[in-house]
C-alpha cells in the first residue's frame, strides 16, 4: 500500500529539499516505486536539485486544476528506474492549488507509487499545510540549533492537529531527521547533541546526516547526494534512513568522512 | 605569542550547547502549555453571534467584535445593535 510522507521543518534552509531528493533516490534504488512532489508553489527547487529543471512542462497545480494529466506532468528520472518527480508551478498565486484538486492528485499518485514524498515549503502557511494534509507519515528535518528545534516543535503540533489523519482521530507517524550534524562540535559541547534534540522533541529518530561538503557538490550537479556519491558520509546516512523507512533495523551511527578523506588523499597521490 | 593566545582562548571557551538545551526546554514548555490561537477573534465572534442569535433575532452584521491589545491586558469589545 502506498505511503504518503511529508518532509517538513517549519524553518527554511535546514535541508528539506536535499533530504527529499536523497531519500527518494535511496528508496528507488531499493526497488521501491517513488515519486517526489514539490509543494513549494511559486518557489520550486526540487526540480533543480534533482537535475530535471529543463524537463518541466506541467506541474502539480496544472494537474490539480485538471489542465494536464498526471502522466504528462510526471518527470521520470533518467538515472534511477522507479523514480519520478512532480514539480511545483512557478505561479505566484499561492491559492492556485485547490484542496479538492490536490486530494485527487494524491489519490492518483497513491495508485501508481509505493512512496509519495512531499517536499514541504518552509513556514506554517497554506503551502506547508497542504503538503502535510494527506500525509501518513512525516519526516521532520531539524538542525541541531535552537531556532530549528523550536520550529520543529511547532510543526509537530500542527501535524497532530491539522492533517487528514488528525481529523479522523488517527496519528501521523513522525520521524526526526537531524541534518548538518557535526559530531566533533557536539562532542565538545558546542552544538546540541542528538540526545538533546530527541529529549526536547520526543519524536523517534530516523537518521543523523553529518554536515558535509558532498551535499553542496551534489546539488551543484543536480543529483541527489545518494546518487552523486553513494559512498560519501551523507549518502550512507540517507541510505540508512531510507532502509529504516522500509522497516529494516539499521544500527545508528553517524557516518564520518574519514575513510573517504584518506581515500581521496591517497587517490590524489596516486594520480 | 599571538597564535598561542588564540589557541588558549579557544581551549577555555566553554561549550554553549547546555545553555541552548536549557533555553529550549523552558521556552517549549511554555509554548506547549499556551498554544497560540491564530484565529481567536474569529472564533470568539462566531460563538458570540451564535449565542446572541439564540436569544434575540439579529443579523450577524449587527454584531461587532473587537480586541484591543495592550501591554498587560487585552480588551474585548462587543457591540450589538438590537432592533427595537
Amino acid at each position: 500500500m502506498a505511503k504518503v510522507v511529508v518532509v517538513t521543518s517549519g524553518k527554511g534552509g535546514v535541508g528539506k529539499t536535499t533530504s527529499t531528493a536523497a531519500l527518494g533516490a535511496a528508496l528507488a534504488l531499493n526497488g521501491q516505486k517513488v515519486v517526489v512532489v514539490d509543494f513549494d508553489v511559486g518557489l520550486r527547487n526540487l526540480d533543480l536539485v534533482m537535475g530535471a529543471e529543463r524537463r518541466v512542462v506541467y506541474d502539480l497545480v496544472t494537474v490539480a486544476q485538471g489542465n494536464a494529466k498526471l502522466n504528462q506532468a510526471l518527470i521520470r528520472d533518467k538515472r534511477v528506474e522507479n523514480l519520478a518527480l512532480l514539480p511545483a508551478s512557478q505561479t505566484r498565486d499561492k491559492d492556485a492549488l485547490s484542496e479538492k484538486g490536490l486530494a485527487r492528485v494524491i489519490k492518483e499518485l497513491r495508485a501508481q507509487f509505493d512512496w509519495v514524498i512531499c517536499d514541504s515549503p518552509a513556514g506554517i502557511e497554506r503551502g506547508a499545510m497542504m503538503a502535510m494534509r494527506h500525509a501518513d507519515a512525516a519526516i521532520i528535518v531539524t538542525n541541531p540549533e535552537v531556532s530549528s528545534v523550536r520550529d520543529s516543535d511547532r510543526i509537530i503540533g500542527l501535524l497532530d492537529a491539522k492533517t487528514e489523519k488528525a481529523a479522523k482521530g488517527e496519528r501521523v507517524e513522525k520521524y526526526l531527521l537531524i541534518t548538518r550534524y557535526d559530531q566533533a562540535r557536539a562532542g565538545r559541547g558546542e552544538m546540541l547533541k542528538t540526545d538533546d534534540v530527541l529529549d526536547i522533541l520526543s519524536v523517534p529518530l530516523l537518521g543523523i546526516i553529518p554536515e558535509s561538503e558532498q551535499v553542496l557538490r551534489a546539488s551543484n550537479l543536480g543529483q541527489p547526494v545518494t546518487l552523486a556519491n553513494p559512498l560519501s558520509a551523507p549518502a550512507r546516512a540517507y541510505n540508512d534512513a531510507a532502509r529504516r523507512l522500509l522497516g529494516d533495523i539499521v544500527a545508528l551511527n553517524v557516518p564520518n568522512e574519514r575513510f573517504n578523506l584518506l581515500g581521496r588523499i591517497f587517490g590524489g597521490r596516486a594520480a | 605569542m599571538k597564535l598561542f593566545a588564540l589557541f588558549k582562548r579557544r581551549e577555555t571557551q566553554p561549550g554553549t550547547a547546555p545553555v541552548a538545551r536549557e533555553r529550549l526546554q523552558v521556552l517549549l514548555a511554555h509554548e506547549r502549555a499556551s498554544p497560540r490561537q491564530p484565529n481567536l477573534l474569529g472564533a470568539l465572534k462566531d460563538e458570540i453571534i451564535e449565542a446572541i442569535t439564540r436569544h434575540v433575532s439579529v443579523k450577524p452584521e449587527a454584531v461587532k467584535v473587537k480586541i484591543e491589545r495592550r501591554a498587560a491586558i487585552s480588551i474585548l469589545r462587543i457591540a450589538v445593535n438590537i432592533p427595537a
